[in-house]
């Protein structure tokens, strides 16, 4: 089986946060504990919907040592691919899913001297499990987190009655902007930076960051990609022998796993490199979306990452 | 010119690039001896860059060589000094007063690039990030793995520990942590025989 090992667990708990968030908590339906994880590790909730399997990943945000329960907060997305709706909408308490074990693609950089984190709306989950980690280990940290407004300023009153000093707080709606460059600008050195947020977000405190000569090395950023949808097209697999058509709402590597075809993946957002595949003929042109190819991989057309990309074209033929 | 180019080996063995002018809010070099040289082709390059840097440069066997050169530089803050222990707490105070943006190069002997990086590493910069090249002389600094003394500037192989005079094999196994290569008794099992002491890459 592909992905990270499985748990099965059940809902415990469902707790609407505000008009766009709610949180999702997990307890293991076998009675036995959770692994714990490092802050910014992610699971993949395996749902049912009907005859499709909806496979979505989320950042854990429960204390990462807390090992009776997992949770995750969803932000609903009116205009997605309906996962986070069909969780808002359709999970109820007791309702039995399927997660995987805890992958991180957005660890700490425990050799930092200080952590300072940049948050943006949603983006701010994988943080609140990274907050609770550093609190136990006596870690130097900040928090700089931007939201719409008040009332969708998910888990402020929680930061900020807990850790007063070191949590900032924007508000959009009263003109309340992070001042990235005086922000960057005189951090100690042995800083790492943390962005979590949209991509316009990501993109500006990189570049930024990278214009006051910070390394690389100490830039880290997650940005999930959720598969957008696109015309529908067909794509022959080689070494199982089958031809599958992918619909205008699923992804490749959804369409793939539907067939029954067992895929490499981890997080499903185009950042981890674990399903890339490689292309035995194509006749049309890619749509990449991933972060992981080199941009000479995407212009050889040797290669495609089946969870976020699509193609458009005659012919589409894949080793797998 | 003071280049030498190291044959390939193992993966533990630390390899050298050129020192680049990469953007930074602050320049630290460090050097010695002939690593002068790096600094001074860097400046030709980019005069303008030597008023945003702290130089930190232990002579070493050069005596005044390059330092009308670098005097000539109008470097903002130059240091010289006999040995990298009596620069070491400027440097570290150095690091304890940077921001983010910093940028480290450092240039000279393997002995030197070591301990600035390790240093440097220790305050929090990622050692991928600091810009190394190799200058001058190929001797190292090793480790004795018997006794744990290093003996600096070792030019030949094998060599005696200044410390327990054990005969030493010099190693390309290499330590970050402690910037040393490794020296390891070479007739433990034959006691006396020891080949004839020959200089590194002759």
């Amino acid at each position: 089986m592909s992905g990270a090992e499985k748990i099965n667990a059940k809902v415990s708990n469902i707790i609407k946060l505000n008009d766009l968030v709610t949180r999702f908590e997990f307890e293991r339906t076998d009675g036995q504990l959770f692994p714990t994880f490092s802050g910014g590790a992610h699971t993949v909730i395996e749902l049912k919907d009907g005859d499709l399997t909806r496979r979505n990943p989320y950042s854990l945000m429960s204390d990462p040592m807390d090992q009776d329960g997992y949770s995750i907060s969803v932000r609903r997305d009116d205009e997605g691919r309906g996962g986070s709706l069909f969780l808002h909408n359709n999970i109820k308490i007791g309702d039995d899913v399927v997660l995987s074990h805890p992958v991180n693609l957005f660890s700490l950089d425990l050799r930092a001297k200080k952590h300072l984190m940049i948050a943006g709306g949603i983006g701010i989950t994988p943080f609140l499990a990274q907050i609770k980690q550093l609190d136990r280990s006596h870690g130097n940290w900040e928090l700089h987190y931007s939201v719409r407004n008040q009332s969708l300023g998910t888990y402020v009153n929680d930061l900020m009655a807990m850790h007063p000093n070191d949590v900032n707080i924007y508000y959009d709606d009263e003109k309340n902007f992070i001042d990235i460059v005086n922000l960057l600008d005189g951090q100690p050195l042995g800083t790492h930076l943390y962005i979590c947020g949209p991509k316009g977000m990501i993109d500006w405190v990189v570049n930024e960051a990278s214009k006051l000569g910070w390394p690389n090395e100490t830039i880290h950023y997650e940005e999930f990609l959720a598969p957008k949808p696109g015309k529908p097209f067909q794509v022959k697999l080689s070494a199982s022998n089958k031809v599958v058509n992918v619909g205008e709402n699923e992804s490749l590597l959804e369409a793939i796993e539907r067939e029954g075809v067992d895929a490499p993946y981890l997080c499903r957002g185009g950042a981890c490199g674990q399903c890339e595949t490689s292309v035995i003929e194509a006749d049309g042109e890619f749509i990449h979306r991933d972060h992981w190819l080199e941009d000479d991989d995407k212009s050889s057309g040797k290669k495609i990452m089946p969870c976020v990309s699509r193609f458009d074209g005659k012919t589409l033929v894949l080793d797998r | 010119m003071s280049t030498f180019v190291f044959p390939e080996s193992i993966k533990s063995r630390p390899t050298y690039g050129k020192l680049q002018n990469k953007f930074g809010k602050a320049y630290l070099f460090i050097a010695d001896a002939e690593g002068a040289e790096a600094i001074i082709e860097l400046a030709s390059k980019d005069p303008a860059l030597m008023q945003k840097a702290h130089v930190v440069y232990i002579p070493k066997d050069t005596g005044d060589q390059f330092l009308k050169d670098l005097n000539n530089l109008n470097i903002n803050q130059l240091y010289i000094g006999p040995s990298y222990s009596a620069a070491q707490s400027r440097i570290i105070q150095a690091f304890e007063q940077a921001s983010m943006g910093l940028q480290v190069c450092l240039s000279g002997t393997e002995g030197l690039i070591g301990q600035a990086l390790r240093d440097a590493m220790a305050a929090g910069i990622p050692h991928t990030s600091i810009q190394t090249e190799h200058r001058g002389s190929v001797s190292r600094r090793m480790q004795c793995v018997h006794c744990k003394g290093i003996t600096e500037d070792v030019i030949s192989d094998p060599f005696v520990c200044s410390h327990c005079g054990l005969n030493l094999f010099v190693r390309d196994h290499y330590s970050r942590r402690l910037a040393a290569f490794q020296g390891v008794c070479i007739d433990a099992e034959d006691p006396g025989n020891i080949p004839d002491s020959v200089e590194l890459y002759k």
